[in-house]
């Protein structure tokens, strides 16, 4: 992040005082820079920001001067106290750029002369730039766009002799078909410059968590994530997509349970994955966004692990690096299978661990069901599920807050929940019951898109599950949810949510909004495969039709350079092009002199046509009629109108084209 | 200088005009095209496209597409910006020369045409000696700039080099040519501050004394014996006396005899300045004068157009 220093030194005196056009502009351009920023920065930090911006814009628009050095210093050093109050640091991305829109505000206060206009404009670039740091969807990308245009006017404004009061959009149109006109080049230059395989400093900390799933899961604690309606990532099927049923993409299994909340265990990174039978059936590829960590979803049950990755002991995967922007890996899965048909006895008791102390009656109902029905795990499952199912339980994504004891506060009073809960509640009582078990996060269901074909799986898809290990079958997975409420396996989170509160459909189901919400994600999917995710590697292959299979550095930055020369060469053209003076007939004069001159009959300098006839016609005897006709014509059509008649004009234009003139020999 | 050496400064001439027209005058109109326009990027554009590179930089080193999209937008843009420049100077025509006329030593107002077709060129600006002056000039309508050159001598003043620039649309890339007309502007003598009138007052006691003429010179009141054809009746009927119009003939000046020859002992600049202040006199008193000039005789008249002639014949002495 870069910082500046307001300039304290006096512009020279002859410098130009900023009319008050650009001054407006830039008051624009500066209102743009705070509205990029505004998603980030303290809501108090923008308002106070706008107020001054404003307060100013009014002060010079009323024929105030620039504020006295005795009101500036203060405020910057107010805003640079505020930010590190806040932030508890100058760097990074977050205070930096609060920092750095602070001072572009502040910077306005002294904006008097054309250069200050002009290093204010320059930085408020550099800011709209900045918010780009934070979010680079198209969205984000579009209004970060048109932040450039009052940018630009300014400079355009500066530059008018007299910038008098025309309608604002007089002023912005014009920049709005400069940028337009850039976009070839500027879209070649964005395909050909050579990508960074590697970064050159570090990246960027995230300072602020991406919502999403984490490592961590206690029941009550994920509503933040079910309600986020933001794509999560998406899924594209070769061949038929899975049915919704078995949509689920595991993300993390969790084994610790410490009496409030699971967690995975600690040697699932270091033990070789399980064993698994079976054969794949789904194949698949996932364009994942950013989650700031390096887990990798993988659709139930994952047979190998993605290129960039590897398999977890509990067959869930993470990528060598942390997912900082959309990544695109390809997996495929299986939907009947056997997964660790043998349990080693390590495995066994970190499956069958509880904490003490922790749901008395929970541990009573498992061990009359333990009582009733013996060895046989799976009825005992059944049990739990029917109890899910038959006992009074709702599905809500707004449960009444749970007491000390989760467990027992949960199953024999509020009753309600969403799959945290009862996933969580499932697995304690099947290890109460002494069956090996545990928690599983990640996402169910989705969104199948038509117009793109794939399965967009969002935030609020998340959700948790169970795996219990039975006798000669291996882990297999139980969704308690989905005896509470078939709905949200079948429809997803806010629908089962919505019908289990009693509204029915509602405005959101309308056919339309479904519609334009489907174009309007293949539009943020496109943006980011061909956008965001054209990086290094892709750079590398693009070339590959051309017979190219790598793309070196400096192919690209040749192909980088001979095709902007190329591109600048066309706009050239356009800027040497110079439309000939005058009407009709003049061309057509002018293409009859072109033609007399191969004969050797060459205009001079200030000769009239009369005479140029004259002289044409003593010099070629040959075509002494039409010239003479010709002579008539264009006297006729030159002199006897303000316009040239269309008739006498055309039949000029045909006896030009007729006439035949050969090189006489003299 | 060696052959090779001419041979390239030619070349020079031929190709770069504008960079050599310092040593070579050209006439008016001047017809600015693609070989004499020249283009650099000003201070900011320089400072801007730093800081594009540190944006392009940054963008590559976070993987940022979208940034680094926007910043080649911006260089594309600030790109065509200079074709733009060019665009507004290409193609411009510098000509209709107008002076106004004075003396040496205070400033001469001269203005030219700046014409251009097609399109409209916003912002060309010229420099000339008192400094920047600014048109947007339309097609089909040449707008004039308007400046006063200082100056010293009598005689032709060729104009200044002058340098026609612009720096449209962004202020990144400033082009320009320079201008070096050929048509000077016409200065006339700097007339002596102080000195003798052409002749002596001849001895006529008559000489001040009013006469009675044709032409009004003040009402007074009626005075018994006024001749009554002179009573101002109308202007009467507003007062309460009688008004008599005083009429008086205004003395005969008698005409300025001019000659060059009739001063003895000065030198040439001397005695341009002094029949300059002759002139001037003779002009600003409605006399009527002729003068003689060892190359030419102006004949007895009066008038503007005699004021003219005779000042640029003494502006032209050699």
């Amino acid at each position: 992040m870069t910082r500046f220093r307001l300039s304290l030194t006096r512009a020279p005196v002859d410098e130009p005082l900023l009319a008050p056009r650009p001054f407006d502009l830039l008051c624009l351009t500066m209102a743009s820079v705070l509205v990029v920023h505004a998603l980030h920065l303290p809501w108090w930090l923008t308002l106070t920001l706008a107020v001054v911006l404003a307060a100013r814009w009014r002060q010079r628009s009323t024929g105030g001067r620039q504020a006295p050095f005795w009101i500036k210093l203060p405020l910057i050093g107010l805003l640079l106290a505020v930010v590190i109050a806040y932030y508890g640091t100058l760097f990074g991305r977050e205070p930096g750029s609060a920092f750095a829109v602070g001072l572009l505000v502040l910077k306005m206060l002294e904006s008097e002369h054309r250069r200050d206009a002009r290093v204010a404009m320059a930085f408020a670039c550099f800011g709209l730039m900045s918010a780009l740091l934070f979010d680079q969807n198209l969205m984000a990308t579009f209004i970060v766009a048109l932040g450039l245009v009052p940018a630009v006017a300014t400079l355009r404004a500066i530059e008018k002799v007299d910038p008098a009061a025309l309608p604002l959009r007089r002023d912005l149109l014009p920049v709005l078909i400069t940028l337009l006109a850039a976009v070839p080049l500027a879209a070649f230059a964005f395909v050909f410059v050579p990508r960074l395989s590697t970064p050159l400093w570090g990246a960027p900390t995230a300072d602020k968590s991406v919502t999403g799933l984490s490592d961590r899961m206690a029941p009550g604690e994920m509503a933040e994530v079910l309600t986020d309606d933001t794509p999560a990532m998406r899924v594209t099927f070769e061949g038929e997509p899975p049915m919704n049923a078995s949509r689920y993409f595991r993300a993390y299994t969790m084994t610790n349970f410490d009496g409030e909340s699971w967690s995975p265990s600690y040697d699932v990174g270091t033990r070789q994955p399980s064993l698994l039978e079976g054969t794949p059936r789904f194949t698949y590829e996932i364009s994942l966004e950013p989650t700031r960590q390096r887990v990798l979803p993988l659709m139930d049950m994952p047979v190998a692990a993605p290129g960039d990755a590897r398999l977890r002991s509990d067959r869930t995967a993470v990528a060598d690096r942390r997912i900082d922007e959309v990544y695109r890996y390809q997996a495929s899965a299986t939907t009947d299978y056997r997964l660790d048909t043998t349990l080693d006895p390590r495995q066994r008791r970190q499956a069958l661990q509880l904490p003490n102390g922790i749901g008395p009656q929970a541990h009573e109902l498992a061990a009359s069901w333990a009582d009733h029905y013996g060895n046989d795990h799976l009825a005992i499952a059944r049990a739990a599920l029917a109890m899910f199912h038959d006992g009074g339980f709702r599905y809500t994504l707004a449960p009444a807050p749970l007491g000390r004891d989760r467990i027992d506060d949960f199953l024999f009073h509020t009753r309600e929940g969403y799959c945290e809960h009862f996933s969580s509640t499932f697995t304690f009582l099947m290890r109460a019951a002494g069956i090996p078990a545990r928690v599983v996060t990640g996402y169910q269901g989705g969104y199948w898109n038509k117009l793109g074909s794939y399965l967009l799986v969002r935030h609020a898809d998340a959700h948790a599950w169970s795996e219990v290990w039975l006798e000669g079958r291996g882990w297999v997975r139980f969704d308690p949810t989905g005896a509470v409420r078939p709905e949200r396996v079948s429809l997803g989170a806010a629908a089962a949510a919505a019908t289990g509160s009693g509204s029915e459909g509602g405005f959101f189901d309308f056919a339309w909004l479904h519609d334009a919400r489907d174009r309007w994600d293949v539009v943020n999917q496109w943006w980011n495969q061909a956008v965001n995710g054209f990086d290094a590697l892709r750079q590398e292959g693009m070339l590959q039709p051309f017979g190219i299979r790598r793309a070196e550095v400096g192919d690209l930055a040749i192909i980088l350079a001979v095709g902007c020369a190329l591109l600048v060469a066309v706009a050239l053209g356009w800027a040497m092009f110079q439309r000939r003076e005058g009407d009709a007939l003049d061309a057509c004069m002018r293409r009859l002199e072109r033609k007399l001159a191969r004969a050797g009959v060459t205009r001079r300098t200030g000769e009239g046509p009369r005479h140029f006839f004259a002289r044409a016609a003593r010099s070629l005897p040959a075509e002494r009629n039409g010239l003479e006709r010709l002579s008539q014509l264009y006297l006729w059509s030159r002199y006897a109108f303000d316009e040239p008649p269309p008739e006498s004009l055309s039949e000029f234009r045909q006896r030009v084209k007729e006439l035949k003139v050969r090189r006489v020999v003299k | 200088m060696p052959p090779a050496g001419e041979r390239i400064v030619a070349w020079a001439e031929r190709k770069l005009p504008s960079l050599t027209r310092m040593r070579q005058r050209e006439p008016l109109p001047i017809l600015l095209h693609r070989r004499r326009i020249y283009i650099v990027p000003t201070a900011f554009g320089l400072g801007f496209a730093v800081l594009l590179a540190v944006m392009l930089i940054g963008a590559l080193n976070y993987a940022n597409n979208a940034a680094l999209m926007l910043t080649c937008l911006l260089g594309a843009a600030t790109a065509g910006s200079m074709l733009v420049a060019f665009r507004t100077l290409n193609g411009v025509s510098v000509g209709g020369l107008r002076a106004g006329t004075a003396r040496a030593g205070e400033a001469i107002r001269v203005s030219l045409d700046i014409a251009a077709s097609q399109r409209e060129r916003m912002a060309i600006r010229l420099d000339v000696a008192d400094g920047e002056h600014a048109v947007v000039v339309t097609p089909g309508a040449p707008s004039a700039i308007e400046f006063a050159l200082p100056t010293d001598f009598r005689g032709w003043l060729s104009l200044p080099r002058m340098r026609i620039h612009t720096s449209w649309p962004l202020g990144m890339f400033r082009a320009w040519s320079w201008l070096n007309p050929d048509n000077p502007v016409l200065v006339y003598p700097r007339p002596e501050p102080l000195g003798p009138t052409p002749f002596e007052p001849e001895g006529d006691a008559d000489r001040g004394r009013p006469r009675a003429g044709d032409e009004l010179a003040a009402l007074r009141d009626y005075r018994p014996g006024d001749p009554r054809r002179q009573i101002a009746w109308k202007l009467s009927a507003r007062h309460h006396g009688l008004l008599v119009k005083d009429l008086e003939q205004p003395a005969p000046k008698e005409d300025w005899r001019l000659d060059w020859d009739s001063m003895h002992g000065l030198d040439d600049e001397s005695r341009i300045s002094r029949l300059a202040r002759w002139v001037d006199e003779a002009k600003d008193s409605g006399r009527r004068w002729s003068l003689r000039l060892p190359d030419g005789y102006f004949d007895i008249a009066q008038g503007d157009e005699h004021y003219h002639r005779c000042m640029t014949a003494l502006a032209l002495r050699p």
